[in-house]
């Protein structure tokens, strides 16, 4: 049931739909997915994408300092978060729009973080997600010390750090891994390998044959995924949840996956790749492979995409309005988040800046 | 009242915050089975389990990164990181996540993390096991950072932290593990964030902290003793916060204030001290904040560490040229 990773011939990521929506692979780990279940990847992947385009409008019109991307990468992460329960914990880095709309949080709470209104979005941990982390990689350890505590707490939740292909030269990711591994910690290191780290390509990151190869050296299960195949994301993510709920400890997954845009909407990736290698990439896209698997599969219905479309304008509306010149927030705020209680030097530090703006008026 | 060592004293603070609240998580390496190298945490896996005392892989970014984890679940760890001079590796989660995380979740999540940390020269012990680290932290905003001198205040301060919903860095001045001294068992002494006034002098103020609190002791009797000097010697205790008005009291009495400690002179927190004495006390003064302090080299090897520590007669020669001044 685990594809645990012993010889590069085991190395083909799971798929279950090809490029062109036809089922393939292993039947049984396509069984029983709900109907209801497709229509809602479906709809989360468009609506996770057609948010994308608007938070790089708002960047474009500067109303938001920067975003980045997630274009591409919608079924690595819509597939992954749809196989959790709404009390797994998620850790994310900061391109995983597409889990955190699974998850319920707003798209606006989303873009507090950058329009550089708030650090690290707004309300992710009333939902089980720890805020956006920008340091590479160092939420995974967050990640295992939340599985840990599950365990003391005598839960069955799990918790699943999401890191990138260039995560996975820091430290913190092998510290992460190592320790998980000891503790059998419920915990899923869910790479989404997009290729590239900005302009690093992962030949220059790494040596190994795959991400999934290194599960062998920290003693768990290795697995390699087509990221852009939502229910091959769904079925992997699933067992290694099982996994980790019987108490089994943590899994590697690798989701090849692609960055079809820029690292962020400052970088330019005509710099560093080539234009052929994007379209390739384009052929593979996750969304309109999944719209053919559910047409060839007969579970495809015109309402599906008018009720993603409404729901997209819907939510780029609310995101929009949400956004578009909103007011900052009192900057003495900041005073009273450093400690429970501020100290003497913040409390005089908080007045001195208060006088002064008080005094411009 | 039992006479205790620091060791003994943060060993049974340890041990009544565990009993008190099961919450409270204590790891690290060698915390478990050995009881640490200092034998701080000696028999707490025996009595309170693996599950609430164990040992990690050797990883100091782990040991802090988990720890946050952990808080973000309600759990109260308290992590040792073994030396003051491996705990580099454990700044990125400890600047980068702990001290921030109330602050990236809008005041929604409490860090209550103690990290305990061995800290410190005057040992003879080997490179990277002396360094004075406090100036990092302090200059972080959202980490308190607590120093104790005596087993009591080792007891008290450490329980004091446990309970507080900030992350804490708590240094324990390793020269003072095996002083012995009185303490009620389960006492309290005072909270976070208060200076105490070791000795009450009338002519120059003496600001230290952890390992050189006796030494301080020690000059003051010898000043007494020789010269005639009356020395008022403040044991600040907590860092950040710093009870500034404690010392802003003493120097307004004695009109001469010297910062003393190990930690290299520039930037450390005599230059913060002495900052805001000039600021807030300036006609106070008969002469300028002077400081005593370690240099900007590297720690010494052992050998050379006597004479490149703050000592008693490096003191009061400080103490001296403050009084230089007077009828300039």
């Amino acid at each position: 049931m685990v594809d645990v990773v012993q010889a590069e011939a085991e190395l083909r990521p799971v798929q279950l739909v090809a490029p062109d929506g036809e089922p393939v692979g292993d039947p049984t780990r396509r069984a029983e997915v709900p109907t209801e279940t497709l229509h809602r990847i479906y709809e989360t992947m468009v609506v996770t994408r057609e948010l994308d385009e608007e938070f790089v409008n708002l960047q474009r019109q500067g109303q938001l300092a920067l975003f980045p991307s997630c274009r591409g990468q919608e079924a690595a992460q819509v597939g992954c978060a749809v196989a959790l329960r709404d009390d797994d914990w998620l850790f994310p880095q900061y391109r995983e729009l597409g889990a955190f709309l699974v998850r319920g949080i707003t798209p606006a709470a989303v873009g507090a973080m950058w329009r550089g209104t708030h650090h690290g979005g707004l309300g992710f941990t009333e939902r089980c997600c720890a805020p956006i982390s920008i340091p590479i990689g160092t939420q995974a350890l967050h990640a295992v010390g939340a599985a840990m505590a599950a365990r003391l707490l005598g839960e069955d939740t799990v918790t699943v750090a999401f890191v990138g292909d260039g995560a996975t030269s820091e430290g913190d990711v092998h510290e992460a891994m190592n320790l998980a591994a000891v503790q059998d910690a419920p915990c899923i290191f869910y790479v989404q390998n997009n290729q590239w780290a900005i302009s690093v390509p992962l030949s220059e990151q790494m040596r190994a044959p795959s991400i999934a190869h290194k599960a062998v050296g920290y003693g768990m299960p290795g697995m390699r995924v087509d990221g852009n195949d939502a229910l091959a994301c769904r079925a992997v993510v699933q067992e290694a949840v099982a996994r980790a709920r019987a108490g089994y400890g943590p899994t590697l997954i690798e989701a090849v996956t692609y960055r079809m845009g820029p690292h962020t909407t400052s970088d330019d990736p005509t710099r560093y790749r080539s234009d052929d290698e994007v379209k390739v990439w384009a052929m593979l896209d996750p969304i309109t492979r999944f719209r053919s698997y559910l047409e060839r599969t007969g579970r495809w219905e015109p309402e599906i995409e008018d009720r993603a479309r409404v729901r997209s304008m819907t939510m780029r509306t609310e995101l929009r309005d949400a956004i578009f010149d909103a007011p900052d927030p009192s900057v003495l705020e900041l005073f009273d988040q450093v400690f429970a209680q501020p100290s003497p030097a913040l409390l005089e530090q908080r007045e001195f800046l208060a006088r002064e703006l008080a005094a411009e008026g | 009242m039992p006479a205790m060592t620091m060791v003994e004293a943060i060993n049974a603070g340890l041990r009544d915050a565990m009993t008190d609240d099961e919450r409270v998580l204590v790891f690290g390496e060698d915390v478990g089975r050995q009881g640490g190298v200092f034998r701080v945490t000696d028999g707490l896996q025996r009595d309170f389990g693996t599950k609430r005392c164990f040992d990690t892989p050797l990883a100091e970014s782990a040991i802090v990164g988990a720890a946050v984890g952990l808080a973000l679940r309600g759990m109260r760890p308290v992590p040792e990181l073994q030396f003051d001079g491996f705990t580099y590796p454990a700044f990125d989660q400890m600047f980068s996540h702990l001290a921030k995380y109330r602050n990236r979740t809008q005041g929604a999540v409490s860090m209550p993390v103690t990290i305990r940390v061995p800290s410190f020269g005057g040992i003879g012990a080997a490179e990277h096991h002396s360094e004075s680290i406090e100036t990092y932290l302090v200059h972080t905003a959202g980490l308190k950072v607590v120093v104790p001198s005596t087993p009591a205040d080792a007891y008290s301060l450490l329980r004091e932290s446990i309970e507080s919903d900030d992350p804490v860095v708590f240094l324990e001045p390793k020269r003072r593990y095996w002083i012995r001294a009185d303490v009620k068992p389960g006492a309290r002494t005072e909270p976070i964030g208060r200076a105490v006034v070791r000795r009450a002098g009338a002519d120059v103020t003496v600001v230290t902290y952890g390992g050189l609190v006796g030494t301080a002791l020690e000059a003051a009797d010898a000043a007494a003793e020789d010269h005639g000097w009356d020395l008022e010697v403040i044991d600040l205790r907590s860092l950040v916060p710093l009870d500034f008005a404690t010392v802003a009291g003493s120097v307004a009495k004695t009109g001469h204030c010297i910062v003393m400690h190990e930690a290299p002179r520039t930037l450390g927190m005599g230059a913060e001290i002495a900052a805001r004495v000039h600021e807030e006390l300036f006609y106070d003064l008969e002469a300028p904040v002077l400081r005593c302090t370690g240099f900007d080299t590297p720690y010494p090897p052992a050998r050379l560490e006597k004479a490149w520590l703050p000592g008693v007669d490096r003191l009061l020669d400080t103490v001296e040229r403050s009084f230089s001044y007077d009828h300039a």
